[in-house]
């Protein structure tokens, strides 16, 4: 029997700035689209982790009933997106000799190889979060994505890594449960902006997502339609306003404030010398700053984000991947001119991401800030997808599947 | 103790045609050029200034100077800075006079009394006008001496600094750390002297011997100006095969270099070398490979030098220097009495532009909250690189890092990310 809350599927992002519940729905079509949007200020959580549940508590309940009231269902379970510094990405290798008498691979020849690709050696205290399979080798032979049925002595498998501190992940999890959500599964919020922002064609040619927020940016390297590199800076808008408070010895508030309302990512020649005055407000007095410092310092962090990016990416080697470009998201992306900045450093076209994988309200798809969200829904969709067509067929996205029990045992 | 010093005479076969004259001015001066002159150091003219006859008289030194009035009635300065400095200023033509001919004048005094530090500002400005390079080698008091006598030392060291090309301070408190419970008054003082010698000599045949790796003495200046603030030197010997690997462990367990903390700390190092002539480039490489990874952010000045004396031993001498964080001489610094003669030097040593030399400080010299919020030239921030971590857990004090102030450190490379990245950078603003 349908229960009426299977064919609703919620993203979920507790983020620093804010928090935000996106709900995607199948319809009668059995076609995704988001239905509903809910969000709240987050004040419980700094750089992409929660550092007071209470707070977070509230600002969840509130960003979930406004998704209720607006997709008119009950949210019962979530995909929760997780980050922070602890979030670590790496490329493994798995091996797996084939036994059997004609050396023809099969269905658990292929289990096993992932299995054996996934038994890293982690300290006890990490917990791996995704371990998405990339490509198959049958004896050395490179880019095969389907090995039943191949003929092969030894079939490895390139995976995908990403891992993360389970006591921190934990807590996420148990300030959502304490609301009496479940939660169907955790995903990495770089993950989940990249599957928002990436189309087939851009994932196959090369693409990067830098998801700049509030207190984190995560980046994702998609190449052949595969993920190569992962990696989060606990970086981000948050940084940008705390150096706009301390450069033009501000409030956070304010500094907040000039760099919506001031700020750009380019420092240009034209508005040297000019000043912004500020009036008076809330008996602070009145101010006079100058434009060009606002926007080198504004300038400076975000440079410095991109040039570590563009370091880590270059020395992992996956900067030669990149043909499709670089795609921004996140609050940070709206920042004027960031685009031409990210262009300077890495030396590539860089452009605003679209959301344009789902359909749904236009509204949440034009914003950056939204990808996040929406991306947890469409790992959702997979996920769903899977289970309504073969819920015993074990893909790459079982592994994460069967993390959910293995967790909770630890609940 | 396994620190042995060198106080053998450098027999100097080759030597760099250098005129130095060693003055020692004021009682602890004298003490200092009596060292000096016994152990004989060749090729080079000695002279003593004191305001008081008894002392002058005792002394072996070939040139004598007392600058006297009737005022003082041959007894001395009495411990008055000020009574010195007339004195001098009075005489200032033949203090000029024994510096005349020479290319570098080392003074030694001690301050905080009367003679050393009233007349050796003025003496150093004399030299500076006959053209000579003037490195002063200076002891400030213990602190049993009272706070009088370290108020007039520091004030004598401001004066002292604008006038001379490089300065080098022990301050004898540091020398606690070499004696032990039994050493009598007398010989802990005689350790200071022997200590203040030790350096002179160093700079002695630094200029001297033939070098190897040369030190410019303009760099040498250089790093000695404006960061007297308090120095550090230590002097390691040893013999044999494994001398440079001796030396270089001596040196870093020395208990003036606070058993190579000192060497984190310093922002400028000078280290010398000095070896016979089987020296070997291969030795002076693992020594100061030893001491470059205790003093990475430090500016470093190295020479080698070869004394035919010195076969099969290895002598090196490093003289560390970091910066007070406060600007000793700055005007109207709150400490008291520091206004005063800042004014003075400003006006008496007019033609002289204030030291302008500044190289980037490390990260260990100041805290990147003190120095934005130290009221700076645009100039000296252009100057300033970014502040390097040396570990995650220094407990450096950050203030700007606002918001972040609770948070788990962001450390990536060594750099602080939550720290803004234009403090980091030093990037001026105003």
């Amino acid at each position: 029997m349908f229960e009426p809350a299977s064919s609703i599927i919620v993203g979920l992002e507790v983020g620093t700035s804010k928090v935000c519940a996106v709900v995607g729905d199948f319809g009668a079509d059995g076609v995704l689209k988001i239905v509903g949007l809910g969000q709240a200020p987050s004040r419980g959580v700094r750089k992409g982790e929660i550092v007071d549940q209470e707070l977070a508590e509230e600002d969840i309940r509130q960003a979930i009933a406004e998704a209720e009231q607006m997709a008119d269902v009950e949210i019962r379970s979530v995909y929760l997106g997780v980050t922070g510094r602890h979030v670590r990405g790496f490329n493994n290798r798995g091996l797996h000799p084939i036994f059997s008498a004609e050396h023809e691979i099969c269905e658990e020849d292929v289990q096993d190889v992932i299995k054996n690709a996934k038994s890293i050696n982690l300290p006890t205290q990490n917990h791996v979060i995704h371990a998405i399979r990339q490509h198959f080798l049958v004896d050395d032979q490179d880019g095969i994505s389907e090995p039943v049925g191949m003929l092969g002595s030894r079939l490895e498998v390139d995976v995908h890594v990403v891992h993360g501190n389970l006591n921190r992940l934990q807590n996420a999890i148990r300030t959502v449960k304490g609301l009496q959500l479940e939660v169907d599964d955790i995903v990495f919020n770089g993950l989940a902006s990249a599957l928002a922002l990436l189309t087939t064609e851009q994932k196959e040619l090369g693409s990067l997502v830098v998801d700049i927020g509030s207190g984190t940016t995560e980046y994702v390297v998609c190449s052949n339609g595969i993920i190569k590199h992962t990696g989060v800076l606990a970086v981000g808008g948050d940084h940008v306003s705390n150096d706009l408070a301390c450069g033009l010895k501000t409030t956070l508030r304010r500094a907040e404030r000039f760099k919506l309302e001031h700020g750009s990512a380019m420092v240009d020649d034209s508005i040297k010398g000019q000043t912004i005055s500020i009036p008076n407000e809330n008996g602070l007095a009145p101010k006079i700053i100058n434009l060009e410092h606002l926007r080198r310092i504004m300038s400076l962090r975000l440079e410095e984000i991109f040039v570590l990016i563009g370091q880590d990416l270059d020395q992992t080697g996956a900067l030669a991947y990149l043909r499709g470009g670089a795609f921004l998201c996140g609050g940070s992306a709206r920042t004027p001119d960031v685009a031409r900045l990210a262009e300077q450093v890495l030396q590539m076209p860089v452009s605003a991401g679209k959301t344009n994988t789902i359909s749904g309200l236009k509204s949440a798809l034009d914003q950056p800030e939204f990808a996040t969200a929406i991306g947890l829904v469409k790992f959702g969709s997979f996920h769903h997808r899977r289970r309504a067509v073969k819920p015993s067929l074990a893909g790459n996205l079982k592994a994460t599947l069967r993390q959910l029990p293995w967790l909770s045992r630890f609940l | 103790m396994t620190m042995q010093t060198s106080s053998t005479p450098a027999t100097l076969s080759e030597r760099k045609t250098v005129a130095i004259k060693v003055i020692g001015v004021g009682g602890a001066g004298l003490a200092v050029l009596a060292r000096l002159i016994r152990s004989g150091l060749a090729g080079g003219g000695f002279a003593a200034v004191n305001t008081d006859a008894a002392s002058l008289a005792a002394s072996e030194a070939p040139e004598k100077l007392q600058l006297e009035t009737r005022l003082l009635r041959g007894l001395g300065s009495g411990g008055d800075p000020d009574r010195g400095r007339t004195l001098a200023e009075e005489n200032f033509p033949r203090l000029k006079s024994l510096c005349e001919g020479m290319d570098v004048i080392f003074i030694i005094a001690g301050l905080g009394g009367g003679a050393g530090t009233g007349i050796s500002p003025v003496l150093a400005r004399a030299a500076k006008e006959t053209g000579a390079l003037v490195i002063g080698f200076v002891m400030t008091p213990f602190d049993c001496e009272g706070p009088r006598r370290q108020r007039l030392a520091l004030q004598g060291l401001t004066e002292f600094k604008a006038a001379a090309d490089g300065l080098i301070c022990l301050p004898n408190q540091k020398v606690f750390k070499l004696i032990d419970e039994n050493t009598t008054a007398l010989e802990t003082f005689k350790i200071t002297n022997e200590y203040l010698a030790d350096g002179v000599r160093s700079f002695w045949r630094l200029l001297t011997c033939t070098g190897l790796i040369d030190i410019h003495l303009d760099d040498l200046c250089e790093l000695l100006r404006d960061r007297h603030a308090e120095s550090a030197f230590a002097v390691a010997e040893a013999v044999g095969p494994t001398r440079s690997r001796e030396v270089a462990e001596k040196l870093l367990a020395h208990p003036m270099l606070d058993g190579g903390a000192m060497l984190a700390e310093a922002d400028a190092l000078m280290i010398n070398i000095l070896g016979g002539p089987d020296l070997t480039m291969a030795e002076v490489n693992r020594v100061m490979e030893q001491m470059n990874r205790h003093c990475e952010h430090a500016q470093v000045v190295m020479g080698a030098a070869i004394d035919e004396a010195f076969r099969d031993r290895l002598a090196v001498t490093v003289i560390a220097t970091h910066k007070n964080l406060e600007p000793v001489a700055a005007p109207g610094s709150p400490r008291a009495g520091h206004e005063a003669p800042a004014q003075f030097v400003r006006q008496t040593i007019g033609a002289r532009p204030a030291p302008g030399f500044g190289p980037p400080p490390p990260a260990t010299s100041g805290s990147p909250a003190t120095r934005s919020l130290a009221p700076e030239t645009a100039a000296s921030h252009q100057r300033r690189k970014p502040a390097r971590l040396l570990q995650t857990q220094l407990p450096l004090e950050s203030a700007s890092k606002g918001r972040f102030d609770k948070s788990e450190p962001n450390i990536h490379e060594g750099e602080d990310l939550d720290l803004p990245t234009y403090v980091r950078r030093g990037v001026a603003l105003n």
